[in-house]
């Protein structure tokens, strides 16, 4: 699959122009899209009249950057001013955002080509975009499994040659899963990186919105393009913002921690663990050292996640009142069996389970013993990190323990696919950077290498990405 | 719980998530071994100061744009049902 600087550099040498480059884009989705079901809805109009934007830019000499021309989706979680974006969830069906997120404007700005925008777990609740409103995208390495999730569709997207990059939004391992799990690369900033602007809301303490894409270099582009401070989120830091510099640093000297609590998680397969192994002895051979590290209450994260995560959620889909966007049950004779039968309606399994496992958190009475409680050990699990860092730069595991899974197989067991996000959602509890790069297979499906960082460190993880991605593709 | 969170389910919706969330819930009950008398609760990750900006009015969008996605809407108002019936509320 082409990569961004390869395109970049045939546009730029005017060897294809960006029209006939989305003409090819649009004609490979056409023959992938039976198969993989990505999209929820193509934006073929826009994209063409982007792609001869960027064509006249580079026809007569304009500003024209490594994103100009370069074909990409958005997963339906992001706001695109007039395009119907819905969360997955049937309670926006119709919706069209009258405003831009910022990660989309930013990427207009630096000369996008929207082609559409990508299934995903309805308001990013899930790990393999079976939850979706509207149907299951399917893993282009086998269609019977799942292509993880939520950025299911965007994964499956870029691992299917249907975008050069697609954006994902991350809260418990949303863009490292599905990457891991589809065989690309997919990178979560540090939290507040990138603005949440425009990001129909989750959970707002670990939302962050990321790319995933096929190469390292590739991620390090876009989030460039993404990055920095934006008046619009108040969460959104005034950091420097250079992901590229150091990209081709290697890890020679570089200490790579080794979380022994994260080779011991239930459920970790042996052939992920062996890949992941083997990824880790070739880093140790181009120079870097590998240390062991702890992070002792990872045991306790998952619980955790799953009460400050639903407690966000509850809060933030109370804007869906059938009032202000969505549908409505016109059948409702007042206003509050409008809200239930609108909610009731619109709102699918995983996002009911969602909104009332976070009601009865928050509820009075309950708020210490789950709430807070969940807050006190978020501060564990961020000093757990803090410590492990004292030791070395980098932390590194599978991203995800198992590859991708069948169709079906965890639906009815909503633990078991929480179980999927375990190693990623440490990372969004403590608000750190982290990136999985493909490392391999395991009985032929992909399996990712997630690199975690200190705050801020997003480069580093890049670098380390980058140095594995180098050996490997080496051997 | 569901009509808190006003999710207008059926007896037997109400059944079928009551089993799996009381399984949940058997999972996250777990966080009572950990001691965290003298821990404080996180209120945010990444340690950041609060942004001021100068109270200036700024772009926003028009009545007809935040009103163009309403399920109802009249003279620039949202149109609800009304609160008050005399069926089954």
């Amino acid at each position: 699959m082409a990569t961004i600087s390869e395109l970049h550099d045939r546009l730029s040498r005017r060897e294809i122009s960006a029209s006939e480059l989305l003409d090819q884009q649009l004609a490979r989705i056409e023959e992938q899209e039976p198969r993989v079901h990505a999209y929820l809805r193509l934006t073929a109009e826009l994209a063409r009249a982007q792609a001869q934007a960027a064509d006249r830019l580079f026809r007569e000499g304009g500003p024209v950057g490594p994103l100009t021309g370069i074909p990409a989706a958005v997963k339906d979680v992001l706001s695109v001013q007039g395009v119907e974006v819905t969360a997955g969830s049937k309670i926006l069906a119709g919706y069209r955002p009258p405003f831009d997120a910022t990660a989309v404007a930013r990427l207009k700005a630096a000369g996008l080509v929207l082609v559409g925008i990508t299934n995903c777990d309805e308001f990013a609740m899930g790990s393999s975009t079976e939850n979706s409103g509207y149907f299951v995208t399917r893993n282009p390495h086998d269609p019977q499994r799942v292509p993880g999730g939520s950025s299911g569709g965007s994964a499956a997207a870029v691992a299917a040659g249907e975008a050069v990059y697609a954006l994902g939004t991350d809260t418990g391992g949303s863009i490292r899963q599905p990457a891991a799990l589809c065989g690309v690369v997919g990178m979560k900033p540090t939290y507040g990186r990138v603005s949440r602007y425009g990001l129909i809301a989750f959970a707002s303490s670990l939302d962050q919105v990321g790319p995933l894409t096929c190469s390292v270099e590739d991620a390090a582009l876009v989030l460039e393009a993404m990055a920095g401070v934006d008046a619009r989120d108040a969460t959104s830091a005034d950091r420097p913002v250079d992901f590229l510099s150091e990209l081709e640093a290697g890890v020679e000297g570089l200490r790579l921690g080794v979380p022994r609590e994260y080779f011991q998680v239930e459920g970790l397969e042996p052939g992920v663990r062996s890949a992941v192994q083997e990824a880790l002895r070739r880093l140790e051979r181009a120079g870097a050292e590998l240390v062991d590290v702890e992070l002792p209450h990872t045991d306790y994260g998952l619980a955790a996640y799953y009460i400050i995560a639903p407690a966000e959620c509850s809060s933030n889909l109370a804007r869906m009142d059938s009032v202000r966007f969505g549908i409505r049950d016109e059948s409702a004779p007042n206003l509050f069996q409008s809200y239930l039968r609108t909610r009731r309606a619109g709102f699918g399994p995983e996002v009911r389970r969602r909104v009332m496992l976070g009601t009865y958190a928050l509820s009075s009475g309950y708020y210490d013993a789950y709430y807070l409680k969940a807050q006190k050990i978020r501060t564990l699990i961020a000093q757990d990190f803090q410590h492990a860092f004292r030791d070395c730069d980098a932390i590194v595991s599978a991203t995800a323990p198992t590859v991708a899974f069948q169709i079906g197989a965890k639906v009815d067991d909503p633990f078991s696919m929480y179980l999927n996000d375990v190693l990623t959602l440490g990372g969004n509890l403590a608000g750190l950077p982290g990136i999985s790069v493909p490392c391999g297979t395991s009985g032929g499906l992909p399996v990712g290498l997630q690199v975690l960082t200190p705050h801020w460190q997003d480069a580093r993880a890049l670098r380390v990405a980058r140095a594995y991605e180098m050996v490997r593709d080496a051997a | 719980m569901a009509l808190l969170a006003r999710l207008g389910l059926e007896p037997a919706e109400e059944e079928f998530y009551a089993a799996q969330l009381g399984g949940i819930l058997a999972h996250i009950d777990r966080l009572r071994e950990v001691d965290t008398e003298a821990i404080p609760p996180t209120a945010q990750v990444v340690p950041l100061a609060n942004r001021l900006r100068q109270d200036e009015p700024l772009p926003r969008l028009s009545p007809e744009e935040a009103l163009a996605n309403a399920p109802e809407a009249r003279d620039g108002y949202f149109v609800v049902k009304a609160i008050q019936d005399s069926g089954d509320a």
